[in-house]
C-alpha cells in the first residue's frame, strides 16, 4: 500500500461505501434492469394480446347463402363458415354486437347467377345496369370492430372476397408479390427511428432516477449525520473532497443507468413486437458508439453536479429530494421536448443548453443525422457545467451556512 | 517565545434564520457569537474555555480549526494563520466534538485508515498509531464492528482515536464528556492529562466548572462572545470558588443577567 493522494482516498471510500452495501448495490443495479424488464415485458404482452388472436381460437363465424365456388377458398384461408338461414340474421347480428360471434357473411339469393351476367355484360359499355352498380350483387360481411377475434375474421373474409374478384375480372393488383417487400425504409431509419424516438428521454430518465438513488444520501446525508465536518477538518482540501464526491457518484451513477439501458434493450424486442426484427444496432457504427459514451459520460456529471449542489444546500436527505423534484420536472421537459422534436437540430446555439444538448446529441447519433462537431461541442459543454458545479460545491463546504446551517 | 495559539480579536456574526428567530422569540437578524475575542495559549498546557449556553465557546472553536471563518480579526496556530493557510492549520490539529461524527456505515478500522490517509500518514505509521490507540481505548476488539453497532461510549472513543490518528501537536476539544457516562468521561479526561503529560497542547470548551478545577492549568470565562478574564485557575478565581467567581462575572457582564 502507497500513501494515497486525497482525492483517490475519497473517491476509493465512496464506492466502498457504495460496493459493500448490499441493499444499496440491489437497488442501485440490479432493481432498474429487472423492473424494466418485467414492467416492459408486462406492457409488451398486454400490447401483444391487445393485436393478436391465438391460433388456436375458434372464431364464431355465420354464412348465409355461401356460392358452392367459394367453399373451398374459404376453407383455404383458415375461415370455417357455419351456414345458417336467412331467418337467423338478426340474432347473430346481435350476437357480434354482444361480442358472442365474431362474423356474419351474407350472399343475397343468386349471387353466382348474378355475377356470372355481369361478367358477361362487362364488355359492353351500355350495359347500364352493372355501371350504375344498381343490379351488383350485395355481399354483406358484418363484424365488431372492437373484438380483435372478429376484426381478424373481417379481414380475412374481405381479402378473400377481393381475391375472388380479381381473379374473375383483373383489372389491376395492388402489392402482391409473393415475397413482399413493398417497405423501401433501410433497417438504419426503422432502427433509427425506434431509437431516437424512444432512447434519448429514457436514458435520461434512468440516468436522473440513478443520480436522486445516490447523491442526497451522500451529501445532504454526511451533512445531516455530521460526517462531512469530521472530513473537513483534516488537511484535505474542498476542492478534493468535491471533486471526489462527484466522481464517484457519477461512477455509480452511471452503473444506475447502465443497469436499466439493458433492461430497455433486454425487453425492447417484446415491446415493439415485430418490428423488433428491424431494430438492428448493428447499424451504428464504433464512432456512433463512442460519441454516444461521451455524451452518456457528461451528461451524468452534470445530472450529478446540480443534484450535488441542491443536496448541500438542503439540510436533510428528505429536504434535497424534496428540491430536486423540480429539477425532475424540468429535466423531463427537456427530455420530452427532445422527443417530440423533429429529428436534431442543427443550430449550435442548441447545443449550449445543457441536458437539452444531450438530448438534442442522441437524437442525431441514433437518427445517422449526427454532427459529431456537435456532440462534441454537447461535450465540452456538459464538462464546464459540471466543473462549475464542482466548483460551487467547493466553496459550499467552505461555507459555514451550508455545514451548519441552523 | 510567541504563545503556540494566539487568537487575535476574532469576531462572528451569524445571520438568523427565519426558523431560528422564531424559536427564540426575536426579531433580529443578527447574533454576534464572538465579539472581538482574544487570548493565547501555551504550549503544553491545558486552557479551558469556560461559558454558559450560547456564549460562543463552540463557534470560537470551529473557527480555531478552520470550520467557520471569522468576519474579522485572525488566530495563528503554531504559527499559522487560519485565514491565509487553513490546510497547514488542519494538519496540526486534532478537532473533536460531540457533532462530528464517524460514518455509521463503516468500522472504526477502515475509518482510522481513511483518516489516516486524509492526513498523509504512511501507511505504516498509520498501522502502529491505530494499534497503539484501539488498545489504549480498548476498542481494539470492536474494531471490525461497524460504528452504527457499537454503544455511544464506544463511538466517542473512537472518535477521540481517530482524530488524533496523526499525532497532533494541538487538540481542541469542544465539550469533551458531554453526554458521556462517568467512566467514558474518566477515560476522556484521563486520556487529555496523558497528552499534556507528553507535551501536546490541549484546548478544551465547557460549562462544567470542576472540569476546568480538575484538569485545567489556564482558563479563559466567555460570556456573550466576550472574554471576561482569563488566567490561572487560581488567578481567575481570585479567592473564591471558581463557580462563584463565575457568577460575579455574569452578572457583571451579562446582558442577561438578573440584576
Ligand atoms: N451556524 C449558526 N447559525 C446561526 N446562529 C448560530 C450558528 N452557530 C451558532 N449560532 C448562535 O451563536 C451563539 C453562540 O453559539 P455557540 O454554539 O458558539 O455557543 P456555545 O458557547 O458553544 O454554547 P453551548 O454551551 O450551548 O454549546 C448562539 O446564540 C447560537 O445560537
Ligand atoms: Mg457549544
Amino acid at each position: 500500500m502507497r500513501r494515497r493522494n486525497g482525492l483517490s482516498t475519497v473517491v476509493r471510500k465512496e464506492l466502498r461505501r457504495f460496493f459493500t452495501d448490499r441493499r444499496m448495490v440491489f437497488t442501485t443495479v440490479f432493481l432498474p434492469a429487472v423492473m424494466i424488464f418485467v414492467i416492459y415485458s408486462l406492457i409488451g404482452s398486454v400490447m401483444a394480446n391487445i393485436n393478436s388472436v391465438s391460433p388456436d381460437y375458434q372464431a364464431k363465424a355465420y354464412v348465409v347463402g355461401l356460392p358452392a365456388e367459394l367453399a373451398p377458398l374459404a376453407q383455404a384461408a383458415g375461415l370455417r363458415l357455419q351456414p345458417v338461414d336467412a331467418g337467423q340474421i338478426d340474432a347473430i347480428k346481435a350476437q357480434i354486437a354482444d361480442k358472442t360471434s365474431d362474423l356474419l357473411v351474407v350472399f343475397p339469393d343468386g349471387f353466382s347467377a348474378e355475377v356470372a351476367a355481369g361478367l358477361a355484360a362487362a364488355g359492353q359499355p351500355a350495359a347500364g345496369q352493372a355501371a350504375d352498380g344498381l343490379g351488383t350483387p350485395q355481399v354483406e360481411v358484418y363484424f365488431n370492430s372492437t373484438r380483435t377475434e372478429s376484426t381478424q375474421q373481417y379481414g380475412l373474409m374481405t381479402g378473400l372476397l377481393d381475391s375472388y374478384k380479381n381473379s374473375l375480372a383483373p383489372l389491376f393488383t395492388v402489392n402482391s408479390a409473393a415475397g413482399g417487400g413493398y417497405d423501401l425504409a433501410s433497417q438504419e431509419d426503422t432502427s433509427g427511428m425506434v431509437l431516437s424516438a424512444l432512447v434519448p428521454l429514457l436514458v435520461l430518465i434512468f440516468l436522473f432516477t440513478g443520480t436522486i438513488g445516490v447523491t442526497p444520501e451522500s451529501i445532504a446525508g454526511e451533512k445531516e449525520r455530521g460526517t462531512i465536518a469530521t472530513i473537513l477538518v483534516t488537511p484535505l482540501a474542498r476542492w478534493q473532497l468535491a471533486l471526489g464526491k462527484v466522481v464517484s457518484l457519477s461512477c455509480i451513477t452511471l452503473l444506475s443507468g447502465l443497469s436499466s439501458f439493458v433492461g430497455v434493450m433486454l425487453s425492447l424486442p417484446r415491446i415493439l413486437g415485430s418490428a423488433s426484427g428491424s431494430l438492428n444496432v448493428a447499424a451504428y457504427s464504433l464512432g456512433d458508439f463512442a460519441l454516444l459514451l461521451g455524451v452518456i459520460l457528461s451528461t451524468v456529471l452534470v445530472l450529478v453536479g446540480l443534484v450535488a449542489l441542491l443536496s448541500a444546500l438542503a439540510r436533510t436527505v428528505r429536504e434535497a429530494s424534496t428540491y430536486a423534484t423540480p429539477l425532475m420536472l424540468v429535466i423531463m421537459l427537456i427530455g420530452v421536448l427532445g422527443m417530440f422534436s423533429q429529428g436534431a437540430s442543427g443550430s449550435p446555439a442548441v447545443y449550449l443548453i445543457p441536458v437539452f444538448n444531450s438530448i438534442q446529441s442522441m437524437i442525431g447519433i441514433f437518427s445517422f443525422t449526427v454532427s459529431p462537431l456537435l456532440v462534441i461541442q454537447t461535450i465540452g459543454v456538459n464538462i464546464v457545467v459540471a466543473g462549475l458545479c464542482v466548483l460551487a460545491l467547493t466553496r459550499m463546504f467552505g461555507s459555514e451556512r451550508i455545514i451548519f446551517s441552523h | 517565545m510567541p504563545a503556540l495559539i494566539e487568537v487575535q480579536k476574532i469576531t462572528k456574526a451569524f445571520r438568523l434564520s427565519a426558523k431560528q428567530k422564531r424559536i427564540e422569540h426575536t426579531q433580529q437578524t443578527l447574533r454576534v457569537a464572538v465579539d472581538g475575542l482574544s487570548f493565547a495559549v501555551e504550549s503544553g498546557e491545558i486552557f479551558g474555555l469556560l461559558g454558559p449556553n450560547g456564549a460562543g465557546k463552540t463557534t470560537t472553536l470551529r473557527i480555531l480549526s478552520t470550520l467557520i471563518k471569522p468576519d474579522s480579526g485572525d488566530a495563528l496556530v503554531d504559527g499559522k494563520s487560519i485565514i491565509r493557510e487553513p490546510e497547514a492549520v488542519r494538519a496540526r490539529i486534532g478537532f473533536l466534538t460531540s457533532e462530528l461524527k464517524l460514518e455509521e456505515f463503516f468500522t472504526p478500522d477502515y475509518l482510522f485508515d481513511f483518516f489516516a490517509s486524509l492526513h498523509r500518514l504512511d501507511p505504516g505509521t498509520a498501522s502502529r498509531r491505530k494499534a497503539a490507540l484501539f488498545e489504549r481505548f480498548g476498542i481494539d476488539e470492536f474494531s471490525g464492528t461497524k460504528v452504527a453497532n457499537l454503544s455511544s461510549g464506544m463511538k466517542q472513543k473512537a472518535s477521540l482515536a481517530i482524530s488524533i490518528a496523526h499525532d497532533p501537536n494541538i487538540v481542541i476539544f469542544d465539550e469533551p464528556t458531554n453526554g458521556l457516562d462517568v467512566i467514558t468521561a474518566k477515560t476522556v479526561t484521563d486520556y487529555l492529562e496523558e497528552l499534556c503529560a507528553a507535551g501536546k497542547t490541549v484546548i478544551l470548551s465547557t460549562h462544567i466548572f470542576s472540569l476546568v478545577e480538575k484538569l485545567c492549568h489556564r482558563v479563559g470565562i466567555i460570556i456573550d462572545g466576550r472574554l471576561v478574564a482569563s488566567g490561572g485557575v487560581a488567578e481567575v478565581s481570585d479567592g473564591l470558588s471558581l463557580e462563584d467567581r463565575f457568577f460575579e462575572l455574569y452578572v457583571k457582564h451579562s446582558a442577561e443577567a438578573p440584576r
